[in-house]
């Protein structure tokens, strides 16, 4: 076991949508999971509002919440994750939610689980307004804690713009060998995964499996 | 989701007509659109569980398809549509999906809340 694995035994992933999980965090997450680490998903809506609705469609406006659970659970179970939150939000409102009740949800998450590091996105630079709102609504009730008592944050950001104003990432993971579970899990969204952006219209061979999908990467949040 | 029959939906359109129904309307790019490509823009509204009654309405086109309601106060209308959920019977569940399968466009319609 390396000393990354180590380090933490109960970590808190806060995300807005089902998959979000799979494309940023699943290599890493099977890493500590395999280390021993308890994980916490809080999944914040069901992506209900999506626009992916399978090749050729299978899901549509009305259908699409209840195929995204499930694939959810499926994407958990691939990763390992012990314990999915859906906490119920409606897809693409969040940045119009009530903040305190949002942060509110999640000061009763970090109390409940005390998780020595929180996964969440980098409110600014993460491109869904969802996205946004949820590194946001994190970042601002673990910095509402003594400082003592927050953990470690470590943010997801992609907007083009992202390396010009935050730097690049300082903490860069090697994920290949837990990529048959993360392709497992981003697999398990069926009816997004096949969007052309994402996986292409063919097989990728392994070694585009590799380069696309092999590193992850974090922002440690900076509270001061 | 099956590709839609005009013929049909005129006549789930006529028998849903008169009646006071829950209205689900949306138009979407995506939130990736401009993150993908700098010249698309951005956009989408929807509204959702709209109540509205309608006195006749009409589908029309030759794919994608058009729909058009007229209600005692104005109108709602909806281009783009290109598929309807079969299995549903009582509700009208139309959308329309770009040429990667991506949702751009929704229609529904429904006695009980969505
Ligand atoms: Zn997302």
């Amino acid at each position: 076991m390396n000393t990354i694995q180590a380090e933490h035994q109960r970590i808190l992933v806060v995300f807005p949508h089902p998959d979000d999980e799979a494309f940023a965090a699943a290599g890493t997450l099977a890493m500590y999971i395999e280390g021993g680490a308890q994980v916490t998903y809080a999944c914040l809506t069901l992506g209900e509002m999506g626009r992916n609705m399978g090749i050729p469609p299978f899901a549509n406006r009305v259908t699409l919440p209840t195929i995204r659970k499930e694939e959810l659970a499926d994407s958990c179970l691939a990763i390992g994750i012990q314990d999915l939150r859906m906490l119920g939000f409606h897809d693409k409102m969040i940045e119009f939610e009530d903040q305190q009740l949002l942060d509110s949800l999640i000061l009763k998450l970090l109390k409940e689980l005390t998780p020595s590091l929180v996964i969440t996105f980098y409110p600014g630079y993460s491109v869904h307004p969802d996205h946004d709102a949820t590194g946001a609504a994190v970042t601002r009730t673990v910095g509402r804690l003594p400082a003592a008592e927050r953990p470690l944050v470590h943010c997801v950001a992609f907007a083009s713009n992202h390396e010009q104003m935050i730097g690049k990432a300082d903490v860069k993971l090697d994920v290949t060998a837990f990529l048959t579970k993360k392709m497992a899990s981003i697999r398990a969204h069926r009816s997004q995964f096949q969007a052309a952006e994402l996986v292409g219209n063919r097989e990728l061979t392994d070694e585009e499996i590799r380069n696309r999908f092999g590193t992850e990467q974090f922002w440690t949040y900076r509270f001061d | 989701m099956l590709p839609l029959q005009p013929q049909d939906i005129q006549t789930h359109i006529d028998r849903l007509a008169g009646q006071d129904l829950y209205l689900h309307l949306e138009l979407t790019t995506g939130a990736y659109a401009s993150h993908l490509d700098s010249t698309r823009p951005s956009a989408s509204a929807f509204i959702t569980n709209a109540a509205v009654r309608y006195t006749n309405g009409s589908i029309s086109g030759t794919g994608p398809y058009r729909v058009g309601l007229k209600t005692e106060q104005g109108w709602v209308y909806a281009e783009g549509l290109t598929h309807v959920d079969e299995n549903d019977t009582e509700r009208l569940i139309l959308a329309g999906h770009d040429s990667q399968g991506k949702l751009i466009v929704a229609l529904q319609l429904s006695r009980e809340r969505f």
